[in-house]
């Protein structure tokens, strides 16, 4: 039965890696076809020459900082209030945000920004999708935040209080200083979620913020392409990276 | 005291309000509308959108959404359970291990999605690899059809499986396992009678997490079934671009926000809590 | 007789770790047989060996002379009561109850549940789920869902240490009653000497994974092979080079006839409610504390007494 297990699960681990191990081997290939025909840096190089590519990469790099910083700092502070006191219908409200498929999610966001545009006069922009990243990047800090705030004892708190630290005090100097961790923790899931989405972003993104994803979506939908393999280890590799980071600095 | 939580609170509330609560009520008034000549919406008030959900056509297009998702749901506990249980009694490597599991998941579900392209397509690696064995003489179909779809699902979703389900079997304390074992049981009938029904906390919140997104899923079809795999997802987006028919498009929304909210209700109502 | 169980040169290491070095002794058919301990000292070790949780690095586990290595849990007919009692959360007092006679079954399986039910008086709480239950009653649903299988030899990990203290002493007397009763082998597990002493028919005291000393509670409180052994049992003065219990020794004004004696000193008294532990210092340096009834009046700091003892009470022990 041990056997059993670990054998299942070897297999398990090899349908999980080995797609993105073999599309990252094949992004170094000479040739263009899925057959190997020596090692080459050629589609790195014709990527990072690709200036649509380029500016797209930059226009996810500054939504995803932007919506990084925001939803960050908004999530930090909600995880923080429920923490003091719980809140059923905010706990929901957030779960429901979660479970929201993204079609309806980005579709709903779509409409409303084209509604509040009537009265305003702007269009769709990087702000409108910095906006629409907020909002769904929010509920994940929370839970990391939230997780993270469930190890510390509120005594500690509690015993800056009675040394004659204000409400703020106790939080900016005692809570906060052990809240890091899991914030960068958050703010790095967040920021690969942000660089990652496609289906919300293509909905309220302008002409001129197109991202990374969108790009890399539309070659694909055309078929493959070994300039696409080549930024897909890129943003493997990149966004693996932080998330390694992240799952490290949340371990209490 | 309250006053800092209020303060605390407010922004997430604002925001949730302004582009959670408001976009959705602005959808649902949508649904109740006529489409505008250039898109869009338009007077006068009418139901007819909603009573077009009962259309057979969409009709067939919400079970045939239903029951890829149940199969992608179905495939996911059975491969997560191993899997989950796997990583559970790994002693001090858990954490290395579910990581592993986690890793690609967190990454980019678009290059994940992209990679069974690479893989599956005509000119892809599985085709030239058999090509070049000999064993086929033309390449195989593997991509843009049903099958390819649920395989995308299922390499999308099992994360949100073997999450919930780890979470509970590390919790069950190992002596229920000893026990049975001792009272005459066999791992099997451990597994059976012991450990899957405790675990059924575990599946339960799996099966929501897994099935809802793939019910709404809108990348995967798209790019693994091409255009011949119309799902809810790509009907949605159907109505917002190529159709231009925005009240319907809310109508399918608000249908599709409908059927998560009783399986969240049902989920909560059992479980007592929410996700978070 | 032929020993029922029996364990030979039986061994279990861990990378950096002896849990248990070469642990050989026997036990009795309808024997209560404790193995008593500090934590750590492989008691629970060779539990898990016997039941056949774990599997040993060298040695023997035989029951009725056969040879355990290598069976499973599910394949010897030996059951466990677990330190926190392990009753599945999902099932009914009745259902955990049944569990394992899908497994062993036995012609009068209803028969021998409701005989357990009886005995254990678990009838009333027949279809409560364990969370329902009270602590003892737990511990009851343990010992009836094993002891229906008719083990060769139960083994109980601790049972009563998950009890609150008030009803460990009632459980204790229950459980030898129902060891007498069902005639069934026990090997049971303490760190509790009060606990071994008073239910066992013989003792095992383990040390570092080794077996310090086997005897009957009797053997081992009143002639402890080592000073381990005398200091585990109970405290002990040590006096020129042997031990004597505080019970055994008195303090007088005068000496005693018939005993052996030493001039002292009385350094403290506390009032213990049924006793006085006296303090007092011996002419020759010695700290002793004694036991003194209430009735033998009270002694005061700074009072000359003679300590006095029967030679009969010397424990004559190797030094550590």
């Amino acid at each position: 039965m041990n056997r059993l297990l670990s054998f299942s699960a070897v297999l398990l681990y090899a349908f999980l890696h080995l797609p993105l191990l073999v599309l990252a081997a094949f992004s170094f290939n000479q040739g263009r076809l899925t057959v190997w025909q020596g090692f080459s840096l050629r589609w790195y190089e014709a990527a990072f020459h690709d200036g649509q590519l380029i500016e797209a990469a930059l226009n996810s790099l500054v939504i995803a900082f932007a919506a990084t910083a925001l939803a960050t700092a908004i999530g930090t502070l909600c995880a923080y209030g429920l923490w003091k006191h719980g809140s059923r219908t905010f706990t929901l409200s957030l779960s429901l945000s979660l479970v929201t498929p993204e079609i309806v999610m980005g579709i709903s966001l779509l409409a409303l920004f084209q509604w509040a545009f009537r009265f305003l006069g702007a269009h769709l922009g990087l702000h409108t999708v910095i906006l629409a990243h907020v909002s769904f990047c929010v509920a994940f800090v929370v839970i990391v935040v939230l997780a993270r705030l469930r190890t510390f004892d509120a005594a500690l708190e509690e015993a800056a209080l009675d040394l004659g630290a204000t409400h703020f005090a106790a939080f900016y100097r005692v809570t906060l200083p052990n809240l890091v961790p899991g914030i960068l923790s958050a703010a790095l899931l967040a920021f690969t979620i942000s660089f990652d989405d496609y289906v919300i972003t293509s909905l309220v993104a302008g002409v001129d913020s197109e991202t990374l994803p969108m790009v890399l979506y539309a070659i694909a939908r055309r078929g493959a392409n070994p300039v696409v393999n080549a930024i897909s280890t890129i943003i493997v590799f990149g966004l693996g990276a932080l998330i390694l980071v992240s799952e490290r600095l949340r371990k209490p | 005291m309250n006053r800092l939580r209020t303060l605390c609170l407010a922004p997430a509330a604002l925001l949730l309000l302004a582009l959670f609560a408001a976009p959705m009520a602005i959808l649902a008034v949508y649904t109740l509308l006529t489409r505008g000549v250039y898109g869009g919406v338009a007077q006068p008030f009418t139901f007819e959108n909603w009573l077009r959900l009962f259309d057979p056509l969409y009709l067939g297009i919400l079970a045939r959404s239903f029951s890829v998702a149940a199969a992608a749901t179905a495939l996911c506990l059975v491969l997560g359970f191993p899997l989950a249980l796997f990583i559970s009694r790994a002693g001090p490597r858990k954490h290395l291990y579910l990581a592993l599991v986690m890793l690609p998941f967190w990454t980019s579900l678009l290059v994940r999605t992209y990679a069974w392209m690479f893989l599956l397509r005509d000119t892809g690696l599985i085709n030239t690899s058999l090509l070049a064995l000999g064993l086929i003489r033309q390449p195989l179909p593997l991509l843009y059809n049903w099958w390819a779809v649920l395989l995308g699902l299922v390499y999308g979703y099992l994360p949100f499986m073997v999450l919930p389900l780890y979470s509970t079997l590390e919790r069950l304390d190992p002596a229920l396992s000893e026990a049975a074992a001792d009272l005459g049981a066999r791992p099997f009938e451990t597994l059976r009678r012991v450990v899957i029904p405790l675990a059924a906390p575990g599946m339960r919140a799996g099966v929501l997490l897994v099935f809802i997104p793939c019910l709404g899923a809108y990348l995967t079809p798209d790019l693994l079934g091409g255009g011949k795999t119309i799902l809810i997802g790509t009907l949605v987006q159907n109505q917002f671009t190529n159709a231009r028919d925005w009240p319907f498009g809310a109508a399918l929304s608000m249908g599709l926000m409908a059927i998560v909210l009783v399986l969240l209700w049902l989920q909560v109502r059992r479980q007592g809590q929410s996700l978070l | 007789m032929d020993p029922l169980l029996q364990l030979i040169s039986l061994s279990k290491h861990y990378p950096g770790h002896v849990a248990l070095a070469d642990l050989t002794l026997d036990v009795r058919p309808g024997e209560f047989f404790s193995l008593l301990g500090p934590s750590g000292c492989g008691k629970t070790t060779t539990l898990r060996l016997v039941a056949g949780f774990d599997k040993p690095t060298a040695g023997d586990v035989r029951l009725r002379g056969h040879s355990l290595n290598g069976l499973a849990p599910y394949q010897r007919n030996v059951s466990t009561v677990f330190q926190s009692y392990a009753l599945f959360p999902h099932l009914t007092v009745r259902q955990n109850i049944e569990f394992g006679l899908r497994y062993r079954p036995a012609a009068d399986g209803p028969a021998l549940v409701r005989q357990c039910l009886d005995m254990l008086e678990l009838g009333a709480k027949q279809d409560r789920q364990p969370h329902q239950l009270s602590g003892g009653e737990k511990q009851r649903v343990a010992l009836a869902r094993s002891l229906v299988l008719q083990p060769d030899l139960l083994l109980l990990d601790e049972p009563l240490s998950a009890l609150d203290p008030n009803l460990r002493k009632q459980v204790r007397g229950e459980l030898r009653a129902l060891q007498r009763r069902v005639g069934i082998t026990f090997l049971f597990i303490t760190h509790d000497k009060e606990e071994a002493l008073s239910l066992s028919d013989r003792v095992a005291l383990l040390h570092r994974g080794r077996l310090e000393q086997l005897g009957s509670p009797h053997d081992l409180y009143l002639k402890p092979d080592t000073r381990f052994a005398a200091s585990f049992l109970g405290p002990v003065n040590w006096i020129d080079g042997f031990g004597l219990r505080p019970e055994a020794t008195r303090l007088s004004s005068v000496p005693l006839p018939d005993l052996r004696s030493l001039p002292a000193t009385v350094a403290s008294s506390t009032f213990l409610g049924n006793c006085f532990h006296v303090e007092a210092r011996t002419a020759n340096g010695h700290q002793v504390v004694a036991e003194v009834s209430r009735l033998n009046g009270a002694f005061q700091p700074g009072q000359p007494v003679h300590v006095c003892w029967a030679p009969a009470d010397e424990m004559h022990l190797p030094p550590a």
